[in-house]
């Protein structure tokens, strides 16, 4: 089915992600795009209109008066908009995909986790770029080797980190973390961000290393790798392995290892550049994922769906 | 404090990269203590890459922050406690132990062009009365005027000095010079530098920042550290004292916990010297701590760990990207060896 959807934060992230919905989907049909300036002081609403898609400019408010016209809504603001706005979406029956480090409902990585959580929850977070590039690979590693530990390096082009980020780097470490254990399997997770301010630009790169059993089978998890990745590039198009799982095992390391390996994998996110600079593929996995979770919204069979508008037909 | 240098010795910090982090706190606490008899002004103690650091990216250390703290917070006793923390690495959760456990000082690390990922780091230092230190790190990848401006983030964050890192022990002392003079000139705080020896010019650098005004350096007992180490802290004491400077730290002790106390707990292997790998940081400008991790992934992929550096200097890798090691060696092990398009 299609769900109509609409955007509340018309910034970098918001504006992306609605040229991904104009651009390629099939089942998301975007209604308005909601700010709190005036369209003259936004970029973002600009964009929209140039499109032909109906804005809103104050905030909530614009959310109440037109929920008529939307069932699902995507939270690019911040936390703490979300933590205000997000009871309100719950009493209009709309279902929010949150872009923000809010975390208000489950994290979710559509590959991983979306189908199960979706009939569950009406409000879903996107958890953090490095989580939706990184997570899938723990999790493949971990549904073939049980993943002990699991630990990644996230480099970001400075350019592409924003004052968010930046203002607040421990909530990145912290909620990746988190869904490296919640979505991904691993029994401890460990996430570090490193910003790079080389020029060019670099592409945002993650090394994901998974500790595991030694006696685990390194074909079964290349396999397993690969698999994931054709399954992340359905959605996220510029989604690449760049190092296919190597392992190191005790002699190759300075530390105690005991009965176990570590398997390194690397990946690159380049963007697909609709409004974002290609480099910022830290930004666009999140608005690609947020789709990519919409998407199985939508996908969902009728009597399933959290959409209000399924169950009041 | 009569003295008119602050020194800082890093030996259970920067050291630990040198001994791939395996200090045990026993270990770490005999250090302390026997730095704390010698007057030392500031003891620093971590992982190498900060509270948080133990990793399998940088290398998981013998001790856990809490095991080492508990271990060398008892040992010093006049000398102030300090601890690393590098944003992204570690956490405020790793500030609330260093100062539930009795830390004085922290040193918050960014590189040199990225200072405002520290101010939340800052802002909590600040609320527990913690004496915070900013240091910029791969100082020389940046213009003098870049490193002031970063500095001065540091400093409306609430730093109580701010330092000028030679983090990849890549410039010459006229480099020191233009970057800490013009820190001292624009700033209210004090200025520190902190050197690498990868190009021979530890304690030459090191002099060069303290004549242009900076009011804190850092050493190590031996020189250990990260690369070919930092400015030896024995030596500087000698040659500071030489040059006229008054120093707290007693000379004979400092000398005594070198070679009396750190020299038996190293090997030939652990103990840095300036050979052909640790040039080649200083001159392709490269984090001195990748040096012993790019010696294993060299010999794995069977390459000349000098390729894989100055590939990684091309690169512009900072501080903390430990991963692209594997990475570029592996490309290059690929391609058969050097790479393709590598130059004169």
């Amino acid at each position: 089915m299609t769900v109509d959807a609409a955007i509340v934060g018309p910034g970098n992230i918001g504006t992306d992600l609605m040229y991904k919905i104009l651009d390629r989907s099939e089942s998301i049909d975007l209604q308005r795009m909601i700010g709190i300036f005036p369209v003259e002081e936004s970029e973002g609403l600009q964009a929209a209109q140039e499109e032909g898609i109906a804005v809103g400019t104050d905030g909530i408010d614009s959310v109440r008066e037109h929920a008529d016209e939307f069932d699902l809504v995507f939270e690019a603001t911040s936390a703490k908009v979300h933590q205000s706005n997000a009871p309100v979406y719950e009493e209009l029956g709309l279902f929010a995909v949150d872009l923000t480090p809010a975390a208000i409902g489950p994290y979710v990585v559509p590959v991983v986790n979306a189908d199960a959580v979706i009939g569950e929850t009406r409000n879903i977070n996107m958890v953090t770029c490095g989580g939706q590039a990184t997570i899938p690979v723990v999790h493949a590693v971990d549904r073939v080797a049980d993943v002990e530990y699991a630990e990644i390096v996230a480099t970001i082009a400075s350019k592409s980190a924003g004052p968010g980020t930046r203002q607040n780097i421990d909530e990145f470490t912290q909620t990746t973390a988190a869904g490296l254990e919640q979505v991904g399997g691993a029994d401890r997770g460990k996430a570090i961000i490193v910003l790079n301010p080389a020029e060019p630009p670099i592409t945002m790169r993650d090394t994901i290393y998974t500790q595991v059993p030694d006696t685990a089978d390194v074909d079964e998890i290349r396999d397993s790798v690969a698999d994931i990745e054709a399954e992340v590039q359905g959605y996220v198009p510029g989604y690449e392995v760049t190092l296919e799982p190597v392992v190191k095992d005790q002699d190759d390391v300075a530390f105690d290892l005991g009965d176990s390996v570590i398997v390194t994998t690397m990946i690159e996110v380049e963007g697909e550049g609709q409004h974002l600079p290609p480099y910022a593929g830290n930004l666009d996995i999140m608005t690609s994922a947020a789709l990519g979770a919409a998407e199985r919204v939508a996908a969902q069979p009728a009597d399933a769906s959290p959409i209000r508008r399924a169950a009041d037909d | 404090m009569t003295s008119d240098v602050r020194l800082v010795d890093m030996t259970l910090r920067d050291g630990m990269h040198a001994v791939d982090h395996q200090f045990t706190p026993e270990q770490m606490a005999e250090i302390a203590a026997a730095l704390d008899a010698a007057d030392m002004d500031v003891i620093e103690m971590s992982h190498g890459d900060g509270m948080g650091g133990s990793s399998i990216n940088y290398g998981f250390s013998a001790g856990t922050t809490e095991e080492y703290l508990d271990a060398v917070a008892p040992a010093v006793n006049n000398a102030k406690l300090s601890v690393l923390l590098l944003p992204g690495i570690g956490t405020v959760e790793d500030l609330k132990l260093a100062v539930e456990k009795g830390a004085d000082v922290c040193r918050i690390a960014t590189h040199v062009t990225e200072a405002d990922v520290s101010q939340e780091h800052f802002e909590y230092l600040e609320e527990f009365g913690l004496e915070a230190t900013g240091l910029l790190m791969l100082s020389h990848m940046a213009p003098p005027e870049k490193v002031l401006e970063q500095a001065k983030l540091m400093e409306s964050y609430g730093a109580d000095y701010v330092y000028v890192m030679d983090s990849a022990g890549a410039m010459l002392p006229q480099d020191v010079t233009d970057r800490v003079s013009l820190l001292v000139e624009e700033l209210d705080i004090g200025v520190g530098f902190h050197a690498h020896n990868n190009l021979g010019l530890g304690i030459a650098n090191t002099l060069a920042g303290i004549e242009a005004g900076a009011e804190t350096v850092d050493g190590c007992l031996r020189g250990l550290g990260a690369g070919s180490g930092n400015a030896q802290i024995e030596v500087l004491v000698g040659v500071l004292k030489k040059a006229g400077y008054d120093v707290s730290p007693d000379f004979f002790g400092v000398m005594d916990a070198a070679e009396d106390v750190l020299l038996p707990m190293l090997t030939p292997e652990t103990m840095p010297e300036l050979d052909n790998d640790s040039l080649l940081l200083g001159y392709a400008g490269v984090y001195s701590s990748f040096l012993r991790h790019t010696r294993r992934v060299a010999e794995k992929y069977d390459l000349d760990p000098r390729e894989i550096l100055i590939e990684l200097g091309e690169l512009g890798v900072v501080g903390g990207q430990e991963d692209m090691i594997t990475d570029v060696a592996a490309r290059m092990a690929e391609q058969g060896g050097a790479p393709a398009e590598a130059d004169d």
